[in-house]
């Protein structure tokens, strides 16, 4: 236990210390996390600590973030990537293998372990690139979207990959395992427990097992998601949604696994499933946390994991190595960037991102290594070129923010690449009062987004085609997750005026910008919200009550024109006293303590005391002088002046 | 005796009164005419302010009123040498292209506009001498023309002049019943709606003396 708190404490601090600075100075937060990582990993070192089993812990955080890539993702938008994932996918890791195959045999290694080599290093880090991608907005560019279909492809590729490369096994290395046989083994299921059920049987029943597993994947998050998130979401009990999030993910990751496939591929799928739901904001919401910190936690242990001993022995080979490996990387993907008509900077993006090796590299060395593919001392070396590309990656975000993008922001003239894919406007609460407002604003063609905590009617509505998601409006997490960054507007029509006050404060302070409407439960309600900065304010039942009003002055005789104008009245007198008074209001002080509250209260209060306890015919005066015809001294006057007008 | 009511039917005009006043709280000669036509049978009685108090005007169902009478009246007062804003807006959304005017614009045609309206001003202000400076019928070529463009006949505007100043017990109470008498003329198909009046106006004195 004292260990683990131990463990948890060293990590946790180096993030939280090296991950700012690293953000303060613009250097991303990935880069941040490595150099934590090697910061400590001398005293990680000291404590024994294994670091690559943590390492394969975190890796989760990877299938995690293509969850979440995925719910991001509607099916139609896959669709559509379809010939970018797999010409681009296909074509990139097909020629870098077989470029740095020729490498590898140049310098005198024979094919089978040059190719397992190029293998490796062909794929990219999945985690870096996309969490870059992400934190900098690039996601919805054309660059980010071809790294994001490259990225995905190799994920899935890593599967045929794991069946190929014992297949290249060196005999002469077989011979040699013999003796360390045990050890190879233990390497080989570093999980401990080999559920895979698909290895023992034959093609045809395992390609079944697995087509099965993704239709189940498929159709249970089609179909039965809805009903259990429902079921968990009338609980109300948030850590319960949590939990059902955290184990919708690890069940699908654990039964990939169970079939032989990539845990990330199938949470990926997953997610892509649930892209439609309305859950959608809340999953993200939930799962994120998660991500960040396994991610985070990943990134330390590859900066961790760097073995500087054998880094500093032969550095000029190493250092050699890596940047022959991005130079060869970068020059692949410009030449399929040109192929594949990217413009510009998007070009940029998407070779400099992609020119590192990846995490996968680390699993599938391991792997090679077990298989007695590539020689131990050669897989060292290897993991350290992948290491230090992984730690260069930042360096060339870095240089595609600070040269290439100030090259291209002038030069082009198209809109910016964001894709606006969230509602324009947020409307939190979607009961009778928000329901009428987002009625009305998707009848005119605005692009609405509601958040509402009551499960229970959210089906009805989104079978209408609303774009409504479950989750309680005044967490700033699920606020962000419907794009409030974006947001031309937020309507707070929930009906709990704690939440509303607390909701229109966070909005203010975090986004000042965003006009704010929010629904008033009374008279002092306007006031707390006026004070906390919300300066356009709807009483929720105030003109429902004029409308009464004026409906029982036209059924008493009274002309609808002169209800009409009555009710107007009454409606810009209720809101002038009502504005006057809330300038005075101070949420610190009772009404009773406040003088300026008072003095004003006790000013309008004779002035409107009439139209407040409605005695007579207090509105006719001023309601009609619009239509009082002149009198005869008017009529007299007009014609004296007439008259001098002619003597003149 | 059949063949008597048919012909008597067929002779009868149906006629459609618009009444637009904002002020009816105020009015006296505006409100006794509404008063007294409001109740006639065989005709159509709008008040416009009561129909449309926040002047959401139903254009479809104004269309259908007008195509289904053949003398339409607009009962107003004088406002700014124009009608009521409100019957100003009717105008506007009402006689639409391709309805009341332009391109297959001619479900109008044949009808007539009758005007009845209350002005402030007295007989004399209306001249050339008047104070205001013009003959009242020179601040109706408005509503003449727009009536010629939907093919509209242009009928003799029927006037009460210093309205303001008219005593209810002879002025106003002649008025309303040559209005009356106007009514009953159209319903009955026999009024001239050419009549010659006084500068192109007729009051009360002209329909009683001539019908």
């Amino acid at each position: 236990m004292t260990e683990f708190l131990l463990l948890a404490f060293i990590f946790l601090v180096s993030g939280v210390i090296a991950v700012p600075i690293a953000s303060r100075f613009g250097l991303g937060s990935v880069l941040g996390y490595l150099i934590a990582g090697i910061v400590i990993s001398p005293l990680l070192h000291a404590l024994n600590v294994d670091v690559i089993s943590i390492q394969h812990f975190a890796e989760f955080g990877v299938v995690m973030m293509l969850f979440l890539v995925g719910l991001e993702l509607e099916p139609a938008m896959l669709w559509a990537m379809r010939a970018k994932l797999l010409g681009l996918g296909g074509l990139q890791v097909g020629i870098t293998t077989a470029l740095v195959m020729l490498v590898a045999m140049a310098f005198g290694q024979p094919w089978t372990i040059a190719l397992a080599i190029g293998l490796v290093l062909a794929l990219s880090s999945t985690a870096i690139v996309l969490q870059t991608l992400n934190e900098k907005g690039l996601m919805k560019s054309d660059g980010g979207q071809s790294s994001f279909s490259v990225l995905l492809f190799q994920d899935i590729a890593v599967i045929p990959m794991l069946a190929f490369i014992p297949l290249l096994a060196l005999p002469e290395l077989m011979d040699v395992a013999t003796e360390s046989g045990a050890h190879g083994a233990a390497e080989d299921n570093h999980h401990g427990l080999n559920l895979n059920i698909v290895a023992g049987l034959q093609g045809w029943q395992a390609a079944l097992v697995t087509a099965a597993a993704i239709a189940a994947v498929i159709l249970g998050g089609t179909y039965l998601t809805r009903p259990i998130f429902r079921f968990i979401a009338m609980a109300g009990l948030r850590e319960l949604f949590v939990a059902t999030a955290l184990l919708f993910v690890i069940g699908i990751a654990l039964l990939m696994m169970v079939v032989g496939l990539s845990p990330a591929l199938g949470t990926f799928l997953a997610g892509v499933v649930l892209a439609n739901s309305e859950y959608r904001h809340e999953l993200e919401s939930d799962i994120d946390p998660f991500r960040g910190l396994l991610l985070g936690l990943f990134f330390i242990t590859v900066g961790a994991g760097i073995n500087f001993a054998l880094l500093f022995g032969n550095f000029g080979i190493i250092i050699g190595m890596t940047l022959g490996l991005i130079a060869v990387k970068f020059a692949v993907l410009w030449a399929l960037g040109r192929l594949f008509k990217l413009q510009g900077s998007n070009q940029w993006l998407f070779s400099l991102s992609l020119a590192q090796a990846g995490e996968f590299g680390f699993v599938l060395l391991s792997f090679t290594v077990a298989n007695h593919v590539i020689p131990k001392p050669i897989a060292d070396q290897l993991l350290l070129v992948v290491a230090l590309s992984m730690l260069l990656t930042p360096a060339l975000f870095i240089i595609y923010e600070k040269l290439i993008v100030p090259k291209f922001s002038a030069a082009s003239d198209k809109p910016p690449d964001e894709v606006d894919e969230d509602g324009d406007i947020i409307i939190a609460g979607h009961g009778r009062f928000g329901g009428v407002v987002n009625r009305m604003l998707r009848a005119t063609g605005y692009s609405t987004t509601v958040l509402d905590f009551s499960a229970s009617h959210l089906e009805v509505l989104r079978s209408f085609g609303f774009k409504i998601f479950y989750g309680d409006a005044t967490r700033a997490d699920l606020l962000h997750a419907a794009g409030i960054e974006q947001a031309k507007l937020i309507v707070i029509a929930i009906d709990n005026r704690e939440q509303i006050n607390a909701l229109v404060k966070h909005v203010r302070k975090h986004h000042p910008a965003l006009p704010i409407i929010a629904r008033a439960v009374d008279r002092r309600h306007v006031h707390e919200l006026y004070a906390a900065g919300c300066h356009h304010i709807i009483r929720e039942t105030f003109d429902s009550s004029v409308r009464t009003g004026r409906t029982a002055f036209e059924l008493l005789g009274i002309h609808p024109f002169q209800a009409e104008l009555l009710a107007r009245k009454f409606t810009e007198d209720d809101r002038h006293i009502l504005r006057a008074m809330a300038e005075v209001y101070d949420p610190d002080v009772p009404n009773h303590e406040n003088p300026a509250y008072i003095e004003k209260s006790k000013g309008l209060m004779e002035k409107h005391e009439a139209q407040i306890f409605g005695k007579g015919k207090v509105y006719s005066a001023s309601s009609d002088s619009g239509w009082m015809p002149p009198g005869k001294q008017d009529v007299e006057t007009i014609e004296a002046d007439h008259q001098g007008s002619l003597l003149r | 005796m059949l063949a008597l009511v048919i012909t008597a039917h067929s002779a009868m005009a149906k006629l459609l009164i618009y009444y637009a006043h904002p002020g009816q709280a105020f009015s006296r000669a505006n409100a006794a005419m509404a008063a007294a036509a409001r109740d006639v049978a065989g005709i159509t009685f709008v008040d416009l302010y009561a129909d449309y108090p926040r002047h959401d005007i139903d254009v479809a169902r104004e269309q259908q009123r007008l195509i289904e009478h053949d003398v339409i009246i607009f009962q107003f007062p004088l406002y700014w040498y124009s009608t009521p804003s409100l019957l100003k807006e009717w105008q506007d959304l009402v006689l639409q292209h391709g309805f009341a005017y332009g391109h297959e614009g001619d479900k109008l045609a044949g009808k007539t506009l009758q005007l009845a309206l209350t002005a402030g001003g007295s007989r004399d202000a209306y001249t050339t001498d008047g104070y205001q400076q013009y003959p009242l019928r020179t601040f109706l070529t408005p509503l003449e023309q727009t009536a010629r463009l939907c093919k509209m006949q242009f009928a003799t505007p029927y006037v009460l002049y210093e309205s303001l100043a008219a005593d209810s017990e002879n002025d106003i109470a002649d008025h309303v019943s040559g209005y009356c008498e106007l009514i009953a003329a159209i319903i009955d198909d026999r009024h001239d709606f050419a009549i010659a009046g006084h500068q192109g106006v007729v009051t009360h004195h002209d329909l009683t003396t001539k019908a």
